[in-house]
């Protein structure tokens, strides 16, 4: 196996492309390391990400955020001014794993991992957040639910690597929260994982985006779940009706975590409790 | 067979190069080839926490790192605990309070603690047991652990004053 640590997002891609066996990126291996050890994948290459600063680097722009690839959990959950713009971002991402894991995990290696139980995507997705794409051809940009296509694959062309992901900038009336249902608080994977962000004017959800985790083969982003609050104050009926909406989303599996008829229920009640604490960021009275 | 490669870090201070295949995991380099093993392998999949080391200040699964990943970066073992032979405080609260049998995930319990403390020197019973949650054992149970881990705090706070 080869092992290389360019220092731009160029040469990554130019190594990565070249390669005639599997080759793989690595940013925290949290996951590719374990995969390697049991004898999942063979990497021909492994091309080290954390040398080059476009992915290492938290930037503060006009317009966002831009995260790169190879920041780690614990400096994501170091970054005040992230944490207070997109909470429910950071507390997805820092929900994976232990400290130990924090130490290494990302985002993009949560996303590029392509579980349906994923814990920061959902967040991502329900905060409009994007993937800077970088391959051979040049440079693109996909909004982050059209990355996962099934469970371990994505829309990644072969060569191609996530340089970092962009969050729009959030503004005081707005707010975003993730919760997952585990059976452990600690070191578990998601039953159901719900992120939702919306914004409010005068009181009232004028944009919302809601994100089911772990009930489908993808992570899903249910816009007629966030059309049963977009107009409301978010009032009795309207988190019943979210509830409803988010069940009837589900499309999941039964399995050794839980049954589809317990992960139908879970999303529901998880998403009014989510939808409560993003409101409650957005300014909303109770 | 991977290609060795050759690796230039710094571990408890001192600057350490050893040569190592490119799939050798850091936990590995660090017993087999630097000949610190304080470092234990529990699970090799980082559930178990016994291979806790700090990487450029950050804790993390030693399991989980590769050594060729190492080059140019500060690592700190259990055996970088001591000061001029004096024992750590959380080591020998540890031994005050018997918080532990056999001993195997007692490094990593000890590297995890101490980067909580240094984060967080004041932590409350809850905060330990969620920041030591990646570290597992399976002789004394944690009850005693979390109590040495407080007497540390306390101990800490006191020589601070």
């Amino acid at each position: 196996m080869r092992y290389e640590s360019p220092a731009t997002t160029k040469e990554a891609v130019a190594l990565l492309s070249k390669e005639k066996g599997p080759a793989f990126v690595i940013a925290g291996g949290t996951d590719l390391l374990v995969r390697m050890k049991s004898g999942l994948v063979e990497p021909a290459l492994l091309v080290d990400v954390k040398r080059i600063p476009a992915m290492t680097t938290i930037k503060v722009m006009q317009t966002g955020f831009r995260v790169g690839a190879a920041v780690s959990g614990a400096e994501l959950g170091a970054h005040k001014a992230l944490g207070k713009a997109w909470p429910g971002v950071v507390e997805a991402t820092n929900l994976i794993g232990s400290d130990q894991i924090q130490g290494r995990c990302t985002m993009v290696g949560n996303l590029c991992n392509a579980s349906p139980a994923a814990d920061s995507v959902p967040a991502l997705i329900a905060a409009g957040a994007k993937a800077a794409i970088v391959g051979k051809q040049g440079r693109r940009t996909a909004a982050v639910e059209k990355i996962i296509t099934g469970p371990g694959s994505t829309s990644l062309a072969k060569g191609e690597v996530i340089e970092a992901l962009t969050l729009p900038k959030s503004s005081r009336r707005t707010g975003d929260a993730y919760l997952r249902f585990t059976p452990r608080t600690e070191m578990d994977i998601a039953v159901v994982g719900v992120g939702i962000s919306m914004t409010l004017e005068r009181g009232i959800i004028k944009k919302a985006r809601v994100c089911l985790g772990a009930v489908a083969p993808t992570p899903i982003l249910v816009p007629a779940a966030a059309d049963t609050i977009i107009g409301t104050k978010l009032d009795d009926a309207a988190l019943a009706a979210l509830a409803a909406a988010c069940s009837d989303a589900c499309d999941p599996i039964d399995d050794k975590r839980g049954t589809a008829a317990y992960r139908i229920r879970v999303a529901g009640v998880l998403a009014r409790r989510v939808a409560t604490i993003a409101f409650q960021r957005a300014g909303g009275a109770a | 067979m991977s290609e060795a490669v050759l690796v230039s870090t710094t571990v408890n201070g001192d600057v350490v190069e050893f040569a190592c295949p490119t799939d050798e995991v850091l936990l590995d380099s660090l017993r087999d080839r630097v000949g610190l093993t304080g470092v234990k392998e529990g699970c090799g999949t980082g559930d178990c926490g016994a291979c806790s080391i700090t990487l450029d200040g950050q804790l993390v699964c030693s399991c989980l790192v590769l050594g060729v990943e190492a080059d140019g970066r500060d690592i700190t073992t259990v055996e970088g605990l001591t000061e001029d032979g004096e024992l750590h405080p959380l080591q020998q609260k540890f031994i005050d309070h018997a918080a532990l049998q056999c001993g195997v995930c007692t490094p990593g319990f000890l590297v995890a603690a101490k980067a909580l403390l240094d984060r967080n020197p004041n932590p409350t019973e809850t905060e330990i047991r969620y920041a030591l949650a990646g570290n597992l054992c399976r002789c004394t149970g944690y009850d005693k652990i979390v109590r040495a881990v407080q007497a540390s705090a306390k101990e800490l706070n006191k020589a601070r004053r």
